[in-house]
């Protein structure tokens, strides 16, 4: 072990390496594209992972939505095509009868699905947005963010039916003068006069409303639109542990008992599922990482036997070299030594520059993707896998390394001398 | 080789002293080559006993061998055998390198002997800058870096005209002036003379050994 630490053997090898300068840099472009390839692929790889992480970071990923239809079959006297409506009574019967629900917000909106958008005014300005009737719950699963000085709809709000709104990025474009402060002012949505308690975010990523939504409490909406105890749809987050299939199922069929319709009736109620749209992406983007290992281990293993097969053409051409060093006094161990560290070396400071390489070419890419719509975020590839490569390199280095030092030592010096 | 087995050497017997410029002549075939390479401990053989400097020489293992070789044998070569990626300097020092001696005691031992083989201001150049002649000066000098006991020269103007040969031969009388011992293989009569002693080698054995009057090739320079 000496040897290794001795500072005339890497003057030695050094200089071997930095004479033969045609074989070293041919040498060292096998190991480097490899590591570099296994670096951008991984990192890349990640970035995407990142990338779909973020988009849905606004939202509950084990979330689901369910909304009535109408019935396909005849059942318990009904016939088929009745129009199956949620109601807020369904929101305790789901939360008692399924444990791994962790939030149900039920919904109703004006403005989405077939129903008229509200004409709203401010003064000289108007337009026509969706107006969501909503409970405080709601920013559990969908997460917004609302500018400062305002909030979203709360507790309080919904027990006095308050006639307060929370509006849209938009909304507050297209109502308000610049820099004017919304908060405290008065929108007339429809007929009825609203005071502004926020503006919220556009959500980047997955969002369940556009930027123009407007958001009042559920209370005041029913009461204004007599809407009863009718809900649009329901908006359910499952625990984090949870396989919110199974929960989509269960809402479904305890749903289709409460409103009386056949449970093999499979149109009474529409679902999406998030979970399972996500689950999906990230299953891809799973397979992108293990697919970029496998291809990038396979590329180091290709550059290190590229270098150890140069290292062995040259050991046949450094026979005579050899030898005379053997005639010099090298023994055996000396002369094996020196050839694996070469490879060691070698394979190290190729392993380094195809790092520092991978690592340029990724932050490049993170640079080209920031402003475009492009889910890939901070591609990085974690320091273990890193210095996993690079101890698979110097592993591999070393025993490819072996193959022509063996060669060399097994010539003997008189036959490496001897005349052509 | 094959299963036939060939006996070079037939029963060779003889001692060098201290100082000595012994030749060893002889056709080809003669097993000259075979003699210095059992000298030189780059060849073992089948019976028989060698002992330099009173160190028996037998069961050497490589790494034995690397080690008697670097301490007690200088080698030339008919081809030069330089490192042709490593200055002359370089060249040199090698055998102080496998003495694990510091570079720079390394370099400045492996300076003085290229400046007293006179090529102190080729120090930097690679072997291909340099002339058949200075090559083999330069691992004469390398020969003698590490101090042998004995300079052994396998034809060491086999590859050089005559007056380049004469410059070698002067060079390595010089040397042995100065105390060393040297052994030469040769099948030249001229450079045979120019030493004090000839052996002569045909089909494995001494057929003649005499004490010569030493020409001095400085006079043919």
């Amino acid at each position: 072990m000496k040897f290794i630490f001795d500072r005339n053997t890497w003057q030695e090898i050094f200089g071997s390496i930095s004479k033969n300068k045609t074989r070293t840099i041919i040498t060292v472009i096998g190991v480097l594209w490899g590591i570099f390839i296994y670096i951008a692929l991984s990192g890349a790889a990640q970035g995407m992972n990142n990338g779909f992480e973020k988009v849905f970071k606004t939202v509950s990923m084990n979330s689901m939505f369910v909304w009535g239809q109408s019935t396909s079959k005849p059942y318990d006297g009904f016939k088929t095509g009745r129009q199956m409506r949620l109601k807020l009574g369904d929101v305790t019967t789901l939360q008692n009868r399924i444990p791994e629900i962790q939030f149900i917000a039920p919904r109703i909106v004006k403005g989405n699905f077939g129903s008229e958008p509200l004409y709203t005014v401010r003064g000289q300005k108007s337009g026509t947005y969706p107006v969501n009737g909503d409970f405080p719950v709601y920013t559990k699963i969908a997460t917004k963010k609302i500018f400062d000085g305002g909030r979203f709809i709360n507790d309080e709000d919904i027990e006095q039916a308050r006639k307060v709104c929370v509006i849209g990025e938009r909304n507050l474009k297209e109502l308000y003068e610049e820099d004017e402060d919304p908060i405290g002012s008065y929108i007339r949505i429809g007929n009825i006069y609203f005071q502004v308690i926020g503006v919220h975010k556009m959500a980047t990523g997955v969002s369940f409303d556009s930027d123009n939504a407007i958001f009042i409490p559920f209370s005041t909406y029913r009461r204004l639109y007599n809407s009863g105890d009718n809900v649009g749809y329901l908006c359910i987050a499952a625990y984090d542990d949870v396989d919110v299939v199974q929960v989509e199922k269960d809402v479904k069929s305890i749903l289709k008992s409460i409103h009386r319709a056949d449970p093999k009736d499979e149109r009474a109620f529409g679902s999406f599922n998030l979970g399972e749209a996500f689950g999906r992406i990230m299953g891809f983007s799973k397979g992108m990482t293990f697919m970029s290992l496998i291809v990038g281990i396979a590329t180091i293993l290709a550059g290190v036997i590229g270098i150890g097969n140069i290292l062995l053409i040259s050991v046949k051409e450094r026979t005579k070299e050899l030898g005379v060093r053997r005639a010099l006094g090298a023994t055996p161990r000396e002369v094996r030594s020196q050839i694996i560290l070469e490879s060691v070396f070698l394979t190290v400071i190729a392993g380094v520059m195809g790092i520092i390489l991978g690592a340029g070419v990724l932050s490049l890419i993170n640079n080209m993707t920031k402003d475009i719509d492009f889910p890939y975020t901070n591609p990085t590839v974690p320091i273990p896998y890193v210095l996993g490569a690079l101890a698979i390199m110097v592993v591999l280095g070393t025993l490819i390394g072996l193959i022509p030092a063996q060669r060399a030592v097994s010539i003997k010096p008189i036959d490496a001398l001897r005349e052509e | 080789m094959g299963s036939n087995s060939l006996h070079v050497l037939k029963g060779i017997n003889f001692t060098a002293e201290s100082g000595e410029l012994v030749a060893i002549m002889g056709s080809s075939g003669s097993g000259k080559s075979t003699l210095l390479n059992i000298l030189g401990m780059l060849d073992e053989a089948d019976s028989g006993e060698y002992t330099l400097d009173g160190v028996p020489i037998k069961n050497l293992n490589e790494t034995k061998a690397a080690k008697y070789r670097n301490k007690f044998l200088g080698f030339v070569f008919q081809s030069f055998n330089l490192i042709n990626y490593k200055s002359a300097l370089e060249n040199v020092a090698l055998p102080l390198y496998y003495q694990r001696i510091p570079r720079k005691e390394r370099q400045e031992r492996a300076m003085k002997y290229l400046e007293q083989v006179g090529l102190k201001e080729w120090a930097t150049h690679l072997p291909n800058e340099l002339s058949g002649g200075q090559k083999q000066r330069v691992a004469i000098a390398r020969a003698m870096a590490a101090e042998p006991k004995v300079l052994l020269a396998d034809e060491p103007t086999g590859a050089l005209d005559s007056t380049t040969s004469y410059e070698v031969m002067d060079l390595l009388q010089k040397i042995n002036d100065l105390g060393n011992t040297i052994l030469v293989v040769t099948h030249e009569n001229d450079i045979a003379h120019m030493c004090k002693r000839i052996i002569y080698l045909k089909d494995g054995v001494i057929v003649k050994d005499e004490k010569v009057k030493q020409v001095r090739a400085s006079e043919y320079v």
